[in-house]
């Protein structure tokens, strides 16, 4: 097996006044392949972004092993690409220089740039947009320069943190097709953060469910569908409810230390959908 | 208009000696002053020019070292806590002090003269962009810079390309303060400490004349050179850099 990257033991916790920390992230361990297409799952702060950020070197690991190709993690690199929870576009670029601006760092010729990103905006169907200011852009629209932005500087770990969440349906689904043959082709390795059942489903090998107070991992659930997926397959079904219920679990826990004793009035009338944005809204 | 009416009226009844309360356009005897004419007798003759020019130079040049002075403090402060710690400090605590005050410390150290006026000048624009610059830098949406990290940004790379430009607009509103203050400094500067040949100078000699005439022409000439700078560059720069950093104004 050739293993990617590597977590052992991870602690995080950050400083929450001078002499208490809160403690976001305990003793998760996990190791991902090469080429492999994983996703997290869990409830709002389970420390899904931190945990992303600690692999992509912006946050460091208060303590344990974090390796990617057998090699400590020292800080940000461009072979590991971050897709962030909201599109963080530059106000005072255009669309095209913004997607540009990693490629000119490593330090591609401008000519060549501009035609890199060119073809990424157009996958992402913005190619009439490259020239515009990005606040003259959807949300939506933002989010895919976004991605553009990322998938142009071609890295071997693409780091996802809900790239889809703001996006419309049809979107979204053209996006799946895109990243699954993107990832097919490459041979990337991808972290996909989601609050979606079915999209982690559809596209991953693998999904880690995490826990949250502290948060960590509770379950990996390995994706034997076979590929293209088709989201009426039975395995998906069966693994979807039983995600569900876990899910469930968990969000009933979350539920039960906020509301305290007034749980058990409230209980009723929780409400989850599974294909929605599960636990989103808490 | 009426102001201007009711002011031609009062000096017609002639309630204050002319001097002090000279017409704006029409002589009250046979070629008596007028506001007007010594604005375009000043400006004819050079010497309200020469003096505008005198003091716009002053400005200028206070303005650009003390802009320097103050974003290289302001990057230092940000850059450095140690720096921000004490520098910091100490900044923040002189920015109470209103600039003129400085003027007789500075008057014993650089003696009666444009050295004194420009050391105000600057001290007072420096700290305040010091102050608007260092906040504007620490302000940045974090979010920018992790994404500029990611894509490999580092060090001076990171602060030319991102923290300085999304500090722009809030740069440029520190800039119009800091000119604003900059313009008071100099005229204030050369009215007490005498800047030999500005307006400040020329006002402090109308008082002593008194050619209160002379003092209002040059005080339409502070007003107007005053408001437009501010219109013309500053509110237009701002209007520019806010429509392209998608900022709204409403
Ligand atoms: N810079 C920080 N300083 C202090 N606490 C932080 C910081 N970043 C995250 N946290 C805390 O860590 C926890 C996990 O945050 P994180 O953003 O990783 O959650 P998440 O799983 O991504 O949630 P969501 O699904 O809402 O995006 C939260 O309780 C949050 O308050
Ligand atoms: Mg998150």
């Amino acid at each position: 097996m050739d293993e990617h990257i590597l977590l052992e033991n991870v602690n995080k916790s950050f400083p929450k006044n001078n002499r208490s920390e809160t403690v976001t992230l305990e003793d998760v361990s996990l190791s991902i392949k090469r080429g492999e297409f994983i996703s997290l799952l869990g409830p709002s702060g389970c420390g899904k972004s931190t945990l992303l950020n600690i692999i992509a070197g912006l946050e460091k690991e208060t303590s344990g092993k974090v390796l990617v190709n057998g090699n400590p993690i020292t800080g940000p690199g461009n072979d590991r690409i971050v897709v962030f929870q909201e599109s963080g576009l530059f106000p005072w670029m255009t669309v095209l220089e913004n997607v540009m601006y990693g490629l000119l760092i490593k330090k591609v010729p401008k000519e060549e740039a501009k035609e890199r990103a060119m073809v990424w905006l157009q996958k992402v169907h913005l190619g009439k947009f490259a020239d515009r200011s990005p606040h003259e852009l959807s949300g939506g629209m933002k989010q895919r320069v976004a991605i553009a932005r990322a998938l142009v500087m071609d890295p071997e770990i693409l780091l996802m943190d809900e790239p889809f969440a703001a996006l419309d349906e049809q979107t979204r689904m053209v996006l799946h097709q895109e990243l699954e043959t993107l990832w097919r082709e490459t041979g990337k390795t991808i972290i996909f953060v989601t609050h979606n059942i079915r999209e982690a489903l559809v596209l991953s090998d693998r999904v880690v469910l995490m826990k949250t107070r502290p948060g960590g991992i509770k379950n990996i659930f390995p994706v034997q569908a076979a590929r293209p997926r088709n989201s009426s397959d039975s395995i998906l079904n069966y693994l979807e409810n039983r995600i569900l219920s876990e899910l469930e679990q968990e969000m009933e826990k979350v539920l039960k230390e906020e509301l305290g004793s007034d749980y058990a009035l409230k209980k009723d009338r929780v409400y989850i959908d599974p294909h929605n944005n599960l636990g989103s809204d808490i | 208009m009426i102001l201007i009416i009711i002011w031609e009226v009062i000096s017609k009844l002639q309630l204050f000696p002319a001097f002090m309360w000279p017409p704006l356009f029409i002589p009250n005897e046979q070629g008596g002053v007028t506001i007007l004419k010594t604005f375009i007798d000043g400006i004819v003759s050079g010497q309200l020019l020469e003096a505008t020019g005198a003091s716009l130079l002053r400005l200028v040049i206070g303005f650009v070292i003390a802009v320097a002075i103050g974003l290289l403090l302001g990057f230092l402060i940000y850059k450095f806590k140690i720096v921000d710690d004490t520098l910091g400090f100490f900044v923040a605590s002189l920015q109470a002090i209103p600039n003129i005050v400085w003027l007789p410390l500075a008057i014993l150290w650089f003696g009666l003269g444009v050295g004194s006026v420009l050391f105000i000048v600057i001290l007072g624009a420096a700290i305040s962009v010091t102050i608007t610059s260092s906040a504007a830098f620490k302000g940045v949406n974090p979010l920018l810079i992790r994404v500029a990290k990611t894509m490999g940004s580092s060090g001076w790379h990171l602060f030319r390309t991102v923290i300085f430009k999304a500090s722009v607009p809030q740069l440029i509103a520190g800039l119009r303060i800091a000119w604003a203050l900059t313009w008071r400094a100099v005229l204030a500067g050369e009215l007490l400490g005498g800047g030999g040949d500005g307006l400040g100078t020329l006002l402090d000699l109308g008082r002593s004349i008194q050619a209160m005439d002379l003092i209002f022409s040059i005080m339409i000439i502070i007003g107007i050179i005053g408001s437009l700078i501010d219109n013309f560059v500053f509110v237009r720069l701002e209007k520019f850099v806010f429509r392209k950093w998608g900022i709204s104004t409403t």
